[in-house]
């Protein structure tokens, strides 16, 4: 069952040199009881699509593209409705969201901002089952923000964003300043709250495609703005098709590699500026294998072993 | 006679204090270790194990609670005038943020002709063929660079001509703190690779502070491996980090997320309940660690064992040879 689609979205801010298009043209779904991972590097517009998703916000710019969630559009909803929506049917763990708790409120006090009418006791008695589900002592109730570490900080929003059993859980980057302990911990729990049910989906977004890999069904890569290549994980990690998957992927040391023995390179270059975006495919001018024609159309969707790649390489 | 290190770290303790009550935080809780000539060492840990503490103090940007840090023999802390001249040219820091550690308000061209004519009063045309040489030597184009306001460079770029900072007055050690982790995937293992040039082709000691196993596993000759203030294991990278006796570097090995293999299921990994290091009779580890016994509510020495040195009661039969 599909939870969720996203047709040919495009996403830009309005700065005063003009437009940035930090999401230029992207289609997916979601289905139930997928977890979706989104790769990609700084200002690849996947935290922009993501936040686009369910907390739409000035400068942020539809300038095409529509989403649905479970049949119902969401562009062009109302703030009060697409509210409704929030935390019951896809909630949102943005970016730095355990640093942004608020320091004065104790934790219980936040938890009872999402009661909005509900029981309070209900509530409060729901949030201390979950606490022990991610190994919190229910003392963490009465405790502020500041006395918490960062890995007990990032469980505890976790236990807020998922406390109303959302179908569609979204995180941005939620492991990326834990330790590695705490990252595979957390990781761990994602995966068991999709397991139990409280969530049904995931989208789980990070620069990290290893950390991507140990919980992602299928993962979409992202670069400057646009989608380059997507499909079940072990193809795109085993078998990138993408020469910007295969680079980034081959760009990453292993466990027992040094230097001495293989010399790894990275990307040339930087990722282009969004405000006037080169003409062609978006990484042609770092691509190592790109044509001529690579520099002046943009690559169109082709399937590669059942997947979706946008490269010129694969559609002559 | 053993040669002499280029730099020896020992008993350091940093202690902190916190708050209204004055609550001690045992930072680095007596750590000894050597940097050699000519060598990548990278102090590995996870926050809260003192990593930065160390290398702060070796830059002289921190005073050690007790301890000494020895540069070719002589106490940092009692050098003056020209000799601490001299320590601040040889001794050279990267940090992590490349956007904190420049003024957004002066173009990067301003620190690099500071640094020459600080540390070594060069100054003029000639600073700048050094320095134009010196941005190539870390992979710039000095004309894409110079003249520059650091937000109108890359990170990756920046992260470059703050290396390059450093090297233009011939540092004999660099304290690279974390100097990658704010980087893109694509762009990291590239400037690894400068350093492990600057090891290869030039000799420069490198220390290095970071958290990411595999990047360090990549780059280092040795590791040293911190949790909470102290040295759990210490040795050549292929026995630490390939073979790890210690039950925490066994569990940090084993989070690491891998892109050649999948995590089976449930890790038994025990979550610290609070991460602030204070002053412990017994193994730091302990709450956390799976093999727990009763000796380890007493602190393990760091003692030899094998190819590397290691602080754990399993580890104990020879624990007469303390060496720490």
């Amino acid at each position: 069952m599909e939870l969720l689609r996203v047709e040919d979205l495009h996403v830009y801010y309005l700065t005063l040199r003009g437009y940035v298009r930090a999401v230029d043209g992207v289609t997916f779904t979601l289905t139930k009881g997928e977890v979706l991972g989104i790769a990609g590097e700084s200002g690849s517009g996947k935290s922009t699509l993501v936040n686009y998703i369910i907390l739409p916000k000035p400068p942020m710019v539809r300038v095409k593209g529509r989403i649905y969630y479970k049949g119902l559009e969401l562009t062009g909803l109302a703030r009060e409705e697409l509210g409704k929506i929030r935390y019951k049917g896809i909630s949102i763990i943005p970016q730095y969201a355990m640093d942004s708790l608020s320091p004065t409120k104790k934790v219980k006090r936040i938890i009872l901002d999402l009661a909005r009418g509900r029981s309070r006791e209900d509530l409060i008695e729901k949030a201390r089952e979950r606490l022990k589900l991610v190994n919190l002592s229910e003392r963490v109730l009465d405790m502020y923000p500041i006395e918490l570490s960062g890995g007990m900080k990032q469980r505890v929003v976790m236990v807020i964003s998922t406390l109303l059993d959302p179908d569609v859980l979204i995180a941005d980057e939620i492991t990326s300043a834990l330790d590695v302990t705490t990252q595979r911990a957390v990781l761990e729990m994602i995966r068991d709250f999709k397991e139990t049910g409280i969530i049904k989906s995931v989208i789980f977004v990070t620069h990290d495609i290893a950390a991507l890999y140990q919980i992602a069904d299928r993962i979409m890569v992202m670069y400057a703005g646009k989608l380059v290549e997507i499909g079940d994980a072990d193809g795109v990690v085993g078998n990138p098709k993408h020469p910007y998957t295969r680079a980034l992927i081959e760009s990453l040391p292993r466990i027992g590699v040094r230097y001495k023995v293989k010399r790894l390179k990275g990307i040339p270059g930087s990722p282009p500026s969004l405000l006037n975006p080169p003409r062609g495919c978006r990484f042609s001018p770092r691509c190592s294998e790109a044509l001529e024609k690579c520099r002046f159309e943009e690559p169109p969707e082709t399937l590669v072993d059942g997947r979706r790649v946008y490269c010129w390489l694969y559609s002559r | 006679m053993v040669a002499q290190a280029l730099l020896e770290v020992r008993n350091l303790v940093k202690v902190f204090k916190s708050g209204m009550m004055g609550r001690e935080i045992v930072a680095v809780d007596r750590v000894s270790f050597n940097i050699e000539e000519g060598e990548i060492l990278s102090l590995l840990g996870e926050s809260g194990s003192g990593k930065t503490t160390i290398a702060r103090m070796i830059l002289r940007l921190l005073k050690p609670t007790s301890g000494d840090i020895l540069y070719k023999g002589r106490n940092i802390w009692k050098l003056k005038g020209r000799e601490l001249i001299e320590y601040y040219r040889q001794v050279q820091g990267v940090f992590q943020d490349p956007y904190s550690s420049f003024n957004p308000i002066h173009k990067v061209d301003r620190p690099l002709l500071q640094a020459l004519k600080n540390l070594q009063g060069i100054e003029g045309s000639e600073a700048l063929k050094i320095i134009r040489e010196t941005l190539r030597k870390v992979g710039l184009n000095p004309d894409e660079v110079l003249g520059k306001y650091p937000h109108q460079l890359s990170g990756g770029q920046l992260q470059r001509v703050s290396i390059a900072r450093a090297l233009l007055v011939n540092p004999k050690l660099l304290v690279v703190d974390e100097p990658v982790s704010m980087l893109d995937a694509s762009t990291r293992i590239d400037v690894l690779n400068i350093f492990a040039d600057l090891r290869d082709n030039e000799g420069v000691s490198i220390l290095m502070i970071g958290h990411d196993i595999s990047l360090s596993y990549y780059i280092s000759d040795r590791i040293i491996i911190l949790y909470k203030g102290s040295i759990m294991e210490e040795g050549e990278t292929d026995a630490v980090l390939g073979s790890p006796l210690h039950p925490y570097t066994k569990m940090l090995i084993e989070s690491i997320p891998r892109i050649e293999e999948k995590w089976g299921r449930k890790s038994r990994i025990r979550l610290d309940v609070d991460q602030k290091p204070t002053a412990m009779s017994g193994c730091k580890f302990l709450d956390r660690c799976p093999h727990a016994f009763n000796m380890c509510t007493r602190k393990p020495n760091l003692i030899r064992k094998d190819n590397r040195k290691i602080a754990c009661w399993l580890y104990k039969n020879n624990y007469n040879q303390d060496i720490a």
